[in-house]
């Protein structure tokens, strides 16, 4: 193993990792905040209101 | 070409203009004959020469068409609304519709017909054209790219209308693609029965077709985008989040596999610019993602929208939906190197590849499971519509697929399977148990819809549809479970006194009865899809419902 | 049905002024799935270009010499990928049926790479040298007749149809242009090199063996009348594998 891969897959192991759980969090927030629920409520319907 | 849009109001006096589009189209078209034309005389062999000239044959009748239609058209182009309501532009979804029964016919054909051969050689007769060879692609892309990829034209473009409100972006646009992707599915599928081809696995058609079908694509990408900008809804419904991600990562990966430079214009032969270890790595990037952007992402929408209309009821969690979709698609783009395993790529790379694919398996599941779920309340109509049991099992199959792949990725278990038919079979039951009966599904509901009819010709026929079918994918999957096995154990078996125990030959006849049990499973498979081209036949065939009103009644309505 | 659902209703004033955002949130949309799968693709692929232990140091690998590179035009041409693959894996039963087991190194001016991802029929990566000429033409035209239990379909046209390399000068030429270390001497002579490779008795064997060494002159498909699209393939199957000399291989210190 050389010192480019070590370097490589510490980076991705540290920061990498704490950069995906970040944008998952961030998915998570925006899907499940109460905030949204009446707006996924509606969108939901959407195949079912049709004229 | 056929008329476009179906609903269009003359408006008396106005004088008529040809539209940017027309124009455009008529210009570009008149100079790919040239082009073609020029093409073909100075050809480096006859088989390039012949698509030359199904190019010039082509663009000279779009022309006529176009000029022809211009000609005969009203003054007008066709409203967007008609008495406040959407002026829906269905004609190319119901061309698509029918383009995919044809060539799912066609591709399952050939897919019996390379099956035997498999059994029995002497099948093959010989001949170039006809050699397991050069059907094999044939089979692939017919199955993939021309019933799924028009599978997910007609799905797309009927969705995006009806859940946006609004009418088809676009006058000539949408023909466009229908008819200019059905142009490249007959180019590419012609080339490898004449031996134009890249060796390159689902991406064999030559450059010139990959360039054709990136203008169709992006094509299709504006009209896509297009349409959704026209919406009157605040939303953007989550089967269109699928399609989107379908279209765009499509047009991004057959850009970097296909990046090749031909060794002349009136050669059919080009040479990627990737080589060895990076072309490998490229090519299952985008062979991977084929199967997680085309047949997962792309069929994903089409069950976002056709379950919970068949059923009547909002998908089960529109939040999991969301968070599925990014887990999905962030995640499907890493899992290429599990094609590779134990194999020159550098093992970092297997490792990444394994990790993302085991990981894979959740969203997977998040997307089984709200599916599977819509249904909860209403879980009686799998026993009345059979349509509903093909959707619903069709999910099941996707979930037991995506639970098989991630297992098959772990390199341990790959060890035994790659290179078996294992991978055949777990690939089978993904395409017909998945994207195949999602599909029948979806135009089972669909061409009623379309043709303004109560419901399909007859729901005993899918029955029976049904049911022969999944029989046929029993015998598919499991005699190549057998075979793969096997197969992958004889290879590796060692004789006590510590020499292999098998030539490789009789590693192939071990195959013999598991390839004949695999070729029934494939006849009976076609045989339930003939019974749905008589059943799709009979049904545009029957009157007309009396009011658009009553399309709707009996999806909501338990069938007989 | 319902016409229009409430929620558009209540939304239906503002509708307008908020137009503008309802398009860029399909555009982000298209920016999120650009960037969410751009991640993915860059990572495992860009390093294998910079990363020097991608590809093993070793001696011996050569391009294909031009007779080579028409074998393996036909080799794509046909579709033998879907049958063999040309990777051995470093598993004890592979490396003892096949040979040492497939280093990115041989296949580093491949394009394609003809890997492949099944084995209806045997691995070819290691083939060269392993069957006589006689036993291959003769495998070819006819599979059964050397292998009872082959599934292989028959390929007896080959001998027959005369090799259409008019245009392989071109073809190094691009390859060149991609960075396989074609000479302008070897795209010059390319026919000339193409006879050569393929006639017993022909003038330029020692120019043509410096530029390609360890290459096989001979009449490989045993019909020196005419040079075949089998001479060519066969010159190419013979050659798979024969390039590095793995006496001299130093696996450790290629350890990845």
């Amino acid at each position: 193993m050389n010192e480019t891969y070590r370097a490589f897959a510490e980076f991705a192991q540290t920061w990498g990792l704490l950069y995906f759980v970040g944008i998952f969090l961030c998915v998570l927030v925006y899907a499940l905040s109460p905030k949204r629920k009446r707006e996924f409520d509606e969108a939901a319907r959407l195949p079912l209101s049709e004229d | 070409m056929a008329q476009p849009g179906s609903g269009t109001v003359t408006s008396g006096g106005a004088s008529k203009k040809l539209s940017f589009g027309e124009g455009g189209m008529a210009g570009v078209m008149a100079l790919l004959t040239i082009l073609s034309i020029t093409v073909a005389a100075k050809a480096f062999t006859a088989e390039y020469a012949f698509h030359a000239y199904l190019f010039a044959l082509g663009a000279i009748v779009t022309l006529f068409a176009v000029i022809n239609n211009y000609v005969d058209r009203p003054a007008t182009l066709p409203p967007l609304e008609i008495d406040g309501k959407p002026n829906y532009n269905f004609a190319p979804v119901k061309f698509a519709t029918i383009a995919a029964l044809f060539w799912g016919i066609a591709g399952f054909l050939v897919g019996v017909v390379i099956a035997f051969q498999l059994a029995f050689p002497m099948l093959n007769f010989d001949l170039p054209w006809i050699a397991f060879g050069r059907l094999r692609p044939l089979h692939t892309s017919a199955v993939i790219f021309a019933f799924g990829g028009n599978v997910l034209l007609a799905t797309s473009f009927y969705v995006v209308q009806r859940t946006c409100r609004a009418r088809l972006a676009g006058y000539l646009a949408p023909w466009f693609v229908v008819l200019g992707y059905n142009f490249f599915i007959v180019i590419a599928g012609t080339g490898y029965l004449l031996g134009i081809t890249q060796s390159k696995e689902y991406a064999e058609p030559e450059w010139y077709a990959d360039l054709w079908l990136t203008v169709v694509w992006v094509t299709y990408f504006l009209v896509f985008l297009a349409t959704i900008w026209r919406r009157k809804e605040p939303h953007i419904y989550v089967a269109n989040w699928f399609y989107l991600a379908f279209i765009v990562t499509i047009a991004v990966l057959h850009l970097g596999n296909n990046a090749t430079i031909p060794v002349s214009l009136f050669s059919p032969k080009s040479y990627i610019v990737w080589s060895g270890v990076q072309d490998a790595m490229v090519q299952w990037w985008y062979g991977h993602n084929a199967v997680g952007f085309f047949l997962t992402a792309g069929f994903l929408a089409i069950m976002y929208y056709f379950i919970p209309k068949r059923v009547n009821r909002p998908v089960y969690s529109y939040r999991l939906s969301i968070i599925h979709f990014w887990a999905l698609i962030f995640l499907y783009i890493w899992a290429g190197p599990h094609h590779l395993h134990y194999t020159a790529l550098p093992d970092w790379a297997q490792t990444l590849g394994m990790t993302f694919s085991i990981m894979l398996w959740m969203p997977s599941w998040g997307g089984m499971i709200n599916g599977l779920m819509t249904l909860s309340g209403a879980w009686d109509k799998l026993r009345t519509d059979p349509v509903v049991r093909m959707m619903v099992v069709s999910v099941a199959f996707y979930g037991m697929s995506t639970f098989e792949g991630p297992m098959m990725s772990v390199k341990a278990v790959n060890s035994l399977s790659h290179y078996t038919d294992w991978t055949i079979g777990h690939v089978h039951s993904g395409a017909l148990g998945w994207v195949a009966y999602i599909s029948f599904g979806a135009i089972y509901c669909l061409v009623p819809w379309l043709w303004n009819k109560r419901e399909v010709y007859s729901l005993k026929l899918v029955n029976w549809h049904f049911w022969i079918s999944t029989l046929g994918i029993v015998f598919y999957i499991s005699s190549m479970w057998v075979a793969g096995i096997l197969q992958g154990l004889m290879w590796r078996a060692y004789t006590s006194l510590g020499f292999l125990e098998y030539s490789f030959i009789e590693t192939v006849e071990a195959m013999h009865p598991f390839y004949v049990i695999r070729a029934i499973g494939g006849v009976l498979f076609l045989a339930g899809a003939l019974l749905m081209a008589f059943n799709i036949w009979m049904t545009i065939r029957e009157p007309e419902a009396e009011e658009a009103g009553d399309r709707l009644a009996p999806a909501m309505a338990p069938a007989q | 049905m319902a016409s229009v659902s409430t929620g558009s209703v209540a939304a239906k004033k503002s509708l307008w002024s908020r137009h503008a955002f309802f398009e860029k949130n399909s555009i982000w949309l298209v920016f999120g799935i650009l960037i969410v799968i751009a991640i993915g693709g860059l990572v495992e692929i860009v390093p294998l270009f910079y990363l020097k232990s991608t590809i093993e140091k070793v001696s011996g690998v050569r391009p294909w010499s031009p007779l080579e590179l028409a074998g393996r035009n036909i080799y794509v041409r046909e579709g033998c990928y879907n049958c063999h693959s040309q990777m051995i894996r470093p598993l004890r039963d592979e490396v003892e049926r096949y040979g040492h087991y497939s280093l990115a190194a041989e296949s580093m001016y491949d394009r394609p790479f003809q890997w492949g991802s099944k084995r209806t029929g045997p691995d070819l990566a290691r083939v060269g040298g392993k069957y006589s000429d006689e036993w291959q033409r003769q495998h070819l035209a006819d599979p059964r007749s050397v292998v009872p239990g082959s599934i292989m379909p028959g390929y007896p046209f080959l001998a027959q149809t005369p090799l259409d390399a008019q245009h392989i000068a071109d073809d190094m030429k691009v390859n060149a242009t991609l960075g396989v270390p074609y000479s302008e001497a070897m795209i010059g002579d390319a026919s000339a090199d193409l006879h050569t490779q393929a006639t017993t008795d022909a003038d330029g064997s020692k120019a043509f063996l410096e530029r390609y060494p360890g290459a096989q002159i001979r009449d490989f498909d045993g019909n020196p009348a005419v040079i075949s699209e089998a001479d060519a393939l066969i010159a190419y199957l013979q050659a798979l594998g024969t390039m590095v000399d793995f006496k001299l291989y130093d696996d450790k210190a290629n350890i990845r």
